[in-house]
C-alpha cells in the first residue's frame, strides 16, 4: 500500500530529476522545515529536504568540525558528493547551528545559481516575531520572484496554500488511524510517508495520500500490534531503526520530530495577508527546541500526543552532538516518567549499532512488559 | 628569520587595577541584597546596559566569565562538571554552561558560600545554547523570571529597519518587564549613561587591541584575556569605559617607547575562540620561540567594536557621541544599542563562516602575522561554528595554520603534552627554534 511513497522517499533523486524534466521546473534544496515551502511553490518550484545517505564518508572533514552533528556532515556529504547536482537553489531557514553550516559550506563549494539563508526567528514567543517575519517574508517573496521571473500573486499563494494544508490534514488523517489498537501502518511507513512529501510536489503526493486513505481502513497488516511507542527527538530518517524496533514486538504509533509530526502538524490559517498568515504558521508550529523558549511550550504537546495515541513507552532520541535537543532531553524524560511513559534514551549516528541497539531495545520492551504481569 | 632582537619590557602599570575591578564586580553581585540592590544573571553579550534603567545598586553576573573563573579552577570544576553530569546532561554541551550548572546544581559560589541565586535573569539569543541555558537554571532554581531577546537577525551588512524594529521591540517589551518584576519605576537617563559608556567602552577596547598592530607587541594575549574580561562583566559602566582609556593610554605609551610584551618577539601569531582557561601556560610556552600571540578575532571581537577606516585599516568604532549624537529618548538609545551590538565582530559568522574568515585574513595582515593556531574548541559550538572552513580560507590566503583541539571548559578533553608538540612541529616547520 505504501510502495509508490517507499519508491519516491528512497529514489528521491529520480523523482527530483523527473519532475524537473517533465514540468521545466527549478528544484530548491532546503536544509531545515522551517522554510516556507508555500511561496517556492507558489513559484512553480519544486522545495525538498536535503537529507543524508546514512553511508559512513571522510568527505566533510575539511569543512565541518567533528564535534558538530552527523546529520549536518552527511547532508553536507550529499552536496561534496554531487548527489545533489540537478539542484538550482538552496536555501536554510535558521535553525540550528549545526545544519547551517551543511548550507553555508555547500553555498561555497557547490554554489548554485539561487542562495538564501531565511533569518527565521529564534523568539517565536515574542509578540514581535510575527511582524518581522512577514516583513522577511515579503523580501524573500520579491527574491525568489527575481530568481525565477515568476510574479507570485496572492492567487498563486492560495493555490499553494491549498495543497499544502491539504497535505498536513491527509497526513493528520493517516495518524489519526494509528490511534486504533491495532494501526493499520507501522511506524516506518509513517516515517516513510512524511519524508516522501519533504521531497515530493505536494499535489502528487496528496493524490497518492487520498488513495491511502480510501484503503487505510480495511488494511490487515497481519501483524501484532505488541508495545505502543512514540518516537521523540531530532531529525531523524533512519527507517532501518524503526524496522529493526517493530520487529521487536512493538509499534510506534505516534511521533514528534521534524521528520514527523513536527513537519506537518498546523495548517496556515487564513488571513487578508498571505505572508502574515504564513508567517504565522510557522511561528506557531511545534517548535524545533531551539526556538522553544523561554517557555518548554513542546513538552505540553508531546505529553498530549502520549496521552491520546495511549502510548506505553516512548524511544527519545538524538543525533549526537545534538545540543538544542540535549538540553530538552532531561526535562522531556521527566515530564514523560511523571506521567507514568516510561522513556529510552538512544543517540543516533549517520549509522546506527543496530546489534548493540537491538538488545537495550528488547530490553526496554521487555521492561514495558512487566507491568502485565500482575494485572 | 627574524635575528634575534631583544626589547625592553615591563609590567602593565594598571594590572592591579584591572584585578580589583573584577573582583568587586563578583563581590558587589554576591552582597547586592544586603544593601537593598538587585541581582540578574544573564550572558557576557546580554544588553546589561538595560536594567541600569533599573537603578546604579543594581548588579550582574555574566555567565560565561563566571564559568571561565571555574574552569581555571580545576579542582572546583570538575566538581561542577561532574554535577551536571548526574543531573542528566550530556557531556559534550557547552563547557561554559556545564561548569555553571554545576555551581547552581550544588549551590557554590566560586569564592564562597551559596551560589547568589539572581532576582531575574536577563538573557540574549545568537548562539543555540543561549536561552536554553537558563531554560535549565530555571528547572534547578523554579520561579527565577527569564526574559531573552533575539538578536539572530543576520549580519551587519544586510540589517534594514525591520531587523532593528525586532530587536528594539523586544528590548521595550523587555523593559515593561523589567519594571513588573523588580516593583520600580525605569530611569531613561541611566539607560543613555549606559549606552554611552558601552559604545565607549567597546570601541576603546578595539583601540587597544588595534594598538597591538605595532612591532613589538605592547601587550600578549594572555594579557588580554584578564583585561577583555571587564567588557564582558559591565561593558555599559563607566568604571570599565575609563579603565580602558587608562590603558589605552598607558598602551600607546608602550608602543611610543617600544615597550614590548615578550622580550625576544620575532614571531607573531593569533589564535582562536576561548582558550582551555585551565592551560594558558601554553601561551608562555610559545615565548620560549619567541612568538607571541598577539591577539585573535575572540579578544579583538568578542566585545570590541570595529569599522573601516578612511585608509582602509580596521580601527575602533566610532561612537554615536564622537559621531556628535547626543541620544535623547529611550528609543533613541535602544536603537543605537541594536545597531551598536549587530555589528560585533563576533556575531557575523554565526550567518557564514567566511564572513569570520574575511576578518582573520584581515588581522593576519594588519597585525602582520606569521601564523595562526585554530583552537577546535569542543566546549563552545557558538565559536567553534564554521572553525574548519576559517582553516581553509587562511590556508587559501596564504596563512600557515595549526589546529589543536581541546576545550576552554573541560580539562578532560585537553591534551597539553599534545598541544605542545603540535606548538613545536608548527613553529619548527615555520623555521622558528627554542631560544
Amino acid at each position: 500500500m505504501f510502495d509508490k511513497l517507499r519508491d519516491w522517499e528512497r529514489n528521491r533523486h529520480e523523482y527530483a530529476k523527473a519532475w524537473k524534466e517533465h514540468t521545466g521546473g527549478k528544484v530548491l534544496g532546503y536544509f531545515c522545515t522551517y522554510v516556507p515551502e508555500e511561496i517556492l511553490y507558489a513559484a512553480g518550484v519544486l522545495p525538498v529536504r536535503i537529507l543524508g545517505s546514512h553511508e559512513p564518508q571522510d568527505v566533510t572533514e575539511p569543512h565541518i568540525f567533528g564535534m558538530f552533528c552527523p546529520f549536518c556532515r552527511d547532508c553536507l556529504a550529499q552536496g561534496l558528493r554531487g548527489r545533489y547536482d540537478y539542484l538550482d537553489g538552496i536555501m536554510i531557514a535558521q535553525s540550528c547551528l549545526h545544519i547551517r553550516q551543511a548550507y553555508t559550506s555547500w553555498e561555497k563549494h557547490r554554489p548554485t545559481e539561487f542562495s538564501y539563508y531565511l533569518c527565521m526567528p529564534h523568539h517565536v514567543q515574542s509578540p514581535r516575531a510575527l511582524p518581522y517575519l512577514t516583513e522577511d517574508l515579503a523580501q524573500f517573496k520579491t527574491a525568489v520572484e527575481e530568481w525565477t521571473g515568476a510574479t507570485i500573486t496572492d492567487g498563486d499563494l492560495d493555490e499553494a496554500i491549498e495543497v499544502y494544508n491539504e497535505n498536513r490534514r491527509l497526513l493528520r488523517a493517516v495518524y489519526e488511524l494509528r490511534k486504533a489498537a491495532e494501526p493499520p501502518l507501522t511506524g516506518e511507513e509513517a516515517m516513510e510517508m512524511v519524508i516522501a512529501a519533504q521531497m515530493t510536489d505536494k499535489a502528487e503526493h496528496n493524490q497518492e495520500l487520498r488513495r491511502i486513505l480510501r484503503e487505510l481502513p480495511n488494511r490487515q497488516n497481519g501483524r501484532v500490534t505488541g508495545a505502543r511507542l512514540m518516537i521523540i527527538g531530532s531529525e531523524d530518517d533512519d527507517t532501518k531503526f524503526m524496522n529493526m524496533v517493530e520487529s521487536c514486538g512493538a509499534t510506534f504509533v505516534v511521533d514528534e520530530h521534524c521528520t514527523g509530526t513536527r513537519y506537518f502538524w498546523n495548517e496556515v490559517e487564513p488571513r487578508a495577508n498571505r505572508l502574515e498568515a504564513i508567517a504565522a504558521r510557522y511561528i506557531d508550529r511545534v517548535p524545533c527546541p531551539t526556538k522553544d523558549w523561554v517557555e518548554r511550550k513542546r513538552i505540553a504537546h508531546i505529553l498530549e500526543l502520549a496521552e491520546v495515541w495511549n502510548v506505553d513507552g516512548a524511544v527519545v532520541m538524538q543525533q549526537k552532538f545534538c545540543d538544542p535537543h540535549e538540553l530538552d532531553t532531561p526535562a522531556i524524560r521527566k515530564a514523560l516518567e511523571e506521567k507514568g511513559v516510561k522513556t529510552l534514551f538512544l543517540e543516533f549516528d549517520v549509522t546506527v549499532p543496530v546489534g548493540q541497539f537491538k538488545v537495550r531495545v528488547e530490553a526496554f520492551l521487555e521492561m514495558l512488559g512487566e507491568e502485565d504481569l500482575f494485572e | 628569520m627574524a635575528t634575534k632582537q631583544t626589547y625592553e619590557t615591563r609590567p602593565l602599570e594598571c594590572w592591579g587595577k584591572a584585578k580589583e575591578i573584577r573582583k568587586k564586580y563578583y563581590q558587589d553581585y554576591a552582597a547586592a541584597h544586603e544593601r537593598g540592590g538587585i541581582r540578574w544573571a544573564g550572558g557576557a553579550w546580554t544588553f546589561g546596559a538595560i536594567p541600569c534603567g533599573l537603578g546604579d545598586d543594581v548588579h550582574s553576573l555574566t555567565s560565561e566569565p563566571y564559568a571561565a573563573s571555574i574552569a581555571a579552577d580545576k579542582k572546583f570544576s570538575i566538581k561542577c562538571l561532574e554535577a551536571t553530569e548526574r543531573a542528566g546532561y550530556a557531556r559534550d554541551l557547552c563547557s561554559y554552561m556545564r561548569n555553571y550548572w554545576g555551581s547552581v546544581i550544588l549551590d557554590e559560589y566560586l569564592w564562597g558560600g551559596p551560589f547568589p541565586k539572581p532576582d531575574f535573569i536577563w538573557q540574549d539569543h545568537i548562539c543555540c545554547s543561549h536561552a536554553k541555558w537558563y531554560q535549565v537554571v530555571c528547572d534547578h532554581e523554579p520561579g527565577i523570571p527569564h526574559f531573552c531577546i533575539d538578536v539572530a537577525v543576520g549580519p551587519a551588512g544586510e540589517i534594514n529597519e525591520n531587523k532593528l524594529n525586532y530587536i528594539v521591540g523586544q528590548m521595550h517589551d523587555g523593559i515593561e518587564w523589567l519594571e513588573e518584576v523588580s516593583g520600580r519605576e525605569y530611569d531613561d537617563e541611566k539607560l543613555i549613561e549606559a549606552v554611552n559608556n558601552e559604545c565607549r567602552s567597546t570601541s576603546l577596547w578595539a583601540e587597544v587591541c588595534e594598538l597591538n598592530k605595532a612591532i613589538p607587541a605592547p601587550l600578549e594575549e594572555k594579557t588580554m584575556f584578564s583585561l577583555y574580561v571587564l567588557g564582558t562583566l559591565m561593558k555599559h559602566s563607566k568604571v570599565v569605559a575609563d579603565f580602558y582609556e587608562e590603558l589605552r593610554d598607558e598602551v600607546k605609551d608602550r608602543v611610543e617607547n617600544q615597550i614590548a610584551a615578550v622580550a625576544n618577539e620575532r614571531c607573531r601569531l593569533m589564535s582562536d575562540t576561548q582558550p582551555p582557561w585551565g592551560f594558558l601556560s601554553l601561551f608562555r610556552y610559545l615565548e620560549s620561540y619567541g612568538a607571541i600571540s598577539v591577539g585573535s578575532l575572540y579578544t579583538f571581537g568578542l566585545i570590541g567594536m570595529w569599522e573601516d577606516k578612511p585608509d582602509g585599516s580596521w580601527g575602533p568604532r566610532t561612537t554615536p557621541r564622537q559621531k556628535g549624537i547626543e541620544i535623547k529618548d529611550r528609543d533613541q538609545a535602544l536603537k543605537i544599542l541594536a545597531e551598536w551590538n549587530l555589528h560585533k565582530p563576533e556575531w557575523q559568522h554565526f550567518y557564514s563562516p567566511h564572513l569570520k574568515t574575511e576578518m582573520m585574513v584581515r588581522i593576519a595582515k594588519e597585525w602582520s602575522l606569521d601564523g595562526v593556531m585554530l583552537h577546535y574548541n569542543r566546549g563552545c559550538e557558538g565559536l567553534s561554528l564554521g572553525i574548519a572552513e576559517n582553516r581553509l580560507g587562511l590556508l587559501e590566503a596564504g596563512f600557515p595554520v595549526m589546529t589543536f583541539e581541546g576545550n576552554m571548559g573541560d580539562e578532560r578533553e585537553f591534551d597539553l603534552a599534545r598541544t605542545k608538540t603540535r606548538i613545536d612541529t608548527f613553529l619548527e616547520t615555520l623555521g622558528f627554534k627554542k631560544d
